[in-house]
């Protein structure tokens, strides 16, 4: 499972199982952000799963884990550490 | 936004999609660029806006590629004969109340060969949740025509093109009484998510229609591109109107999608008229059925 | 345990085949009915839906026989025990259904009150041209158990038997009535409570985690469980292992339905049931069920007045049918007589069941009434003659 690593930029981040994708794109087309790209590295299975090429971007809102229909991806929003 | 990144935990949350999935059973079935699994993902967030106890919540389904849901839903789920969702789950509703039971089928196995059950659970006002999704094709067995199959696409049942009408899902349901009604489509993820949520928690029958690309037969055959093109399709053609008048949301061939809540009414359900009468007929006699 | 004497009509009555099935029902326990209406059939959920309301049943007329004979399913499910009622067109209707439950394991009760067919052919008539449709008429292949009430009594007592069977090996169970018999008032006896033995729902009491739905005990039966408690069951009609989920190979399709068939199969003897009247030494033996049972009674005393010795063997359960006992009890017969309502159905059984070649005399005709006993006397006679 290929997971891409958070930045502490942006207010949220993606987590992708490049794995279980079948490279629909609709993720890459629909984020609100923009932040997602077709990856060059492709799976086993052929396909092109998305990367977070704007991390900095991502609002974590998880629109690209609402629209997946693999379940390959999904959003999360930064929280705040308890203090 | 600097500063505080020192202070935020980035340690990354499970998906909380794969808490409602059998996830042994993954990869599932549906391909590439297929509407289905996105209507998945709005069934869960619905689910889990709505509160409802989830050992409470069955999941029936018929024949076809959105009949194979219950499989993957990690929740009490009855995977039935084609078209036969509905009264298997009148059946299971009736029996016990308490259940919140969904049918969550497609357009072919829910109004083709279900279209009578579907008429007189509406009628009734089972209190259950429809899920339709529209793909205006029977995917599973290869792509043939459907009752929402609009005039002039082809299929492989209507290689020459399809001539006869389609249903116009939303006006067939409101008018046989059910009490919610809304369409949306997989573009749609949020509105659909709501309306789910709102249907799970609606006292009667409730009947959400979504509608779903499906690349390798409707679209192919169509030459509409692959699921994408369908979903900026949907997105583009798409128009919001909340309460249209659903005599006038018919679809048509790459035509306007009115999608919305149309229907938002309150009429005792089957069980509760069941009640309500035998009460006044026998008065202390009758104890109100529960279960 | 015992039946619940909420519903139970305890009394002497003089009513008819259909309404003492439903009495027969309600004292098995059985609180859901979905069916629709169909002559001869009718009156059972016609007195289901006058006697229900007041004893916490739920009834409900469904559109069709295809929605009523899985309404009972998704009722079964829920935990209640279940039951619909038809006759030949709405039987046909329901065959995909009957191969549901036997596929899923649902217990579940078909009561089909036969009349003339095929077709619509003559509603308000007797026949008994559905028993091998009984046994085959789903696709593929499953075990299935139904029994053949002879009078309003035997459809009591049966029908509760029929509700027993089905818990016992989580399979559909069918009550083989007929219009005679259906239409047929009598004396019924019924029981107080207390001496009604029901069989309850076989559940399984342990926790969720590590519980396979689909996983035999030693009868070859799994124990079962309802929607709303927690067990996340997924019930499809597609093969499926012992979890429940499908699973598209021929290695999985050959250890479910071998057992599907077997579990009935190896549990004949104990499913079985049959009455024998003066089998030991007869020459000839009549094989019947059902109305021409009755029938035949007056024909076989005749010819035993003349110094035939005519064993009369009346099976109460026609599936699985008690092969082993028939060929049996051939060892002197020398012939078999087999009057049936139909163009040769059971007889076929008969024949099959023999261990050497017997004459098997049917005395069938094509329905509308029931037999003339001269026809049954004749062929008992006539059996003889070589």
């Amino acid at each position: 499972m290929a997971e891409t690593t958070p930045k502490k930029k942006g207010l949220g981040s993606v987590v992708v199982n490049a794995e279980r994708c079948k490279g629909c794109a609709f993720c890459v087309e629909f984020c609100p952000a923009r932040c997602l790209e077709i990856s060059e590295q492709y799976n086993a299975k052929g396909y092109h799963p998305p990367v977070l090429a704007a991390p900095e971007k991502c609002t974590g809102c998880n629109m690209c884990g609402l629209l997946c229909p693999d379940f390959a991806i999904y959003g999360f929003m930064f929280k705040k550490k308890k203090k | 936004m600097t500063e505080e990144s020192m202070d935020v935990d980035v340690s990354m949350p499970t998906n909380t999609v794969e808490e409602y999935l059998r996830m042994e059973r993954m990869p599932h079935i549906w391909c590439p660029g297929c509407g289905i699994g996105t209507t998945v993902n709005c069934f869960v967030h619905g689910l889990e806006a709505s509160g409802l106890d989830l050992k409470k919540v069955a999941v029936v389904s018929g024949i076809g590629c959105t009949g194979r849901v219950a499989g993957y839903l990690k929740l009490d789920s009855f995977h039935t004969t084609h078209g036969r969702a509905i009264p298997f789950a009148t059946g299971l509703k009736l029996a016990n109340p308490e259940l919140k039971v969904v049918v969550y089928s497609g357009d072919g196995d829910l109004v083709a060969i279900g279209g009578n059950h579907f008429i007189h659970a509406a009628r009734r006002n089972v209190d259950m949740t429809v899920i339709l999704i529209n793909n205006f094709i029977y995917g599973m067995t290869g792509g043939q025509v459907a009752p929402t199959t609009p005039v002039g696409a082809t299929a492989s049942t209507a290689p020459y093109g399809n001539f006869e009408e389609a249903f116009n899902l939303p006006y067939l349901a409101e008018s046989c009484g059910a009490v919610y009604v809304a369409r949306w489509t997989a573009y749609h993820v949020r509105h659909a998510a709501k309306a789910i949520k709102d249907a799970l928690l609606k006292k009667g029958f409730s009947f959400v229609e979504i509608l779903a690309p499906c690349p390798t037969l409707y679209s192919r055959r169509n030459k509409l591109g692959d699921g994408l093109d369908q979903m900026k399709f949907y997105a583009a053609a798409s128009e919001i109107q909340n309460d249209a008048d659903t005599k006038t949301v018919g679809l048509s061939f790459q035509g306007k999608i009115v999608v919305g809540k149309f229907v938002d009414k309150d009429k005792p359900t089957y069980l509760d008229a069941m009640n309500t009468f035998y009460v006044q007929k026998f008065g202390d006699r009758y104890a109100p059925y529960k279960g | 345990m015992k039946a619940d004497p909420k519903g139970v009509m305890t009394g002497a009555f003089f009513i008819d085949g259909d309404h003492a099935c439903a009495e027969g029902a309600i004292a098995a326990g059985c609180r859901f009915v979905a069916g629709y209406p169909i002559t001869p059939s009718t009156e059972v959920v016609e007195r289901i839906a006058e006697r229900f309301p007041l004893i916490g049943g739920l009834f409900i007329q469904m559109e069709d026989e295809i929605a009523s004979s899985i309404a009972i399913q998704g009722a079964a499910w829920a935990g209640k025990k279940a039951m619909t009622v038809t006759s030949g067109p709405g039987f046909s209707l329901m065959m995909e259904h009957i191969g549901l439950a036997a596929m899923t394991e649902t217990p579940c009760v078909f009561v089909d009150v036969q009349r003339a067919g095929p077709s619509t052919g003559l509603p308000t008539l007797p026949a008994q041209g559905d028993m091998m449709q009984a046994r085959w008429g789903s696709h593929g292949d499953y075990g299935i158990i139904a029994v053949c009430p002879n009078s309003p009594q035997e459809s009591f007592d049966l029908t509760i038997k029929a509700f027993n069977l089905s818990e016992q090996y989580r399979v559909p169970v069918l009550v083989m009535l007929d219009e005679c018999v259906g239409h047929m008032t009598e004396r019924v006896v019924i029981p107080p409570a207390d001496q009604i033995e029901i069989t309850p729902r076989r559940s399984w009491e342990g926790p969720p985690e590590g519980f396979l739905l689909y996983k035999p005990d030693k009868d070859g039966v799994p124990p079962m469980v309802k929607a709303g408690d927690g067990y996340n069951v997924h019930v499809t009609g597609l093969t499926h292992d012992e979890r429940g989920y499908p699973v598209m190979t021929a290695a999985v399709q050959e250890k479910l339905v071998h057992r599907l068939v077997n579990k009935i199969r190896l549990n004949a003897e104990a499913i079985v049931e049959f009455k024998e009247d003066q089998v030991d030494g007869a020459e000839v033996m009549v094989v019947s069920y059902g109305i021409t049972s009755r029938v035949a009674i007056p024909a076989i005393e005749q010819a035993r007045q003349e110094g035939l010795k005519v064993g009369h063997f009346r099976l109460i359960t026609a599936w699985p049918f008690p092969k082993r006992r028939i060929r049996e009890l051939s060892a002197k017969v020398r012939a078999f007589v087999v009057p049936e309502i139909n163009y040769g159905q059971m007889v076929h059984e008969v024949e099959r069941s023999l261990g050497r070649t017997v004459p098997v005399v049917p005395v069938s005709h094509g329905g509308g009434s029931v037999h003339n006993p001269k026809d049954i006397y004749g062929a008992i006679v006539n059996s003889l003659k070589g």
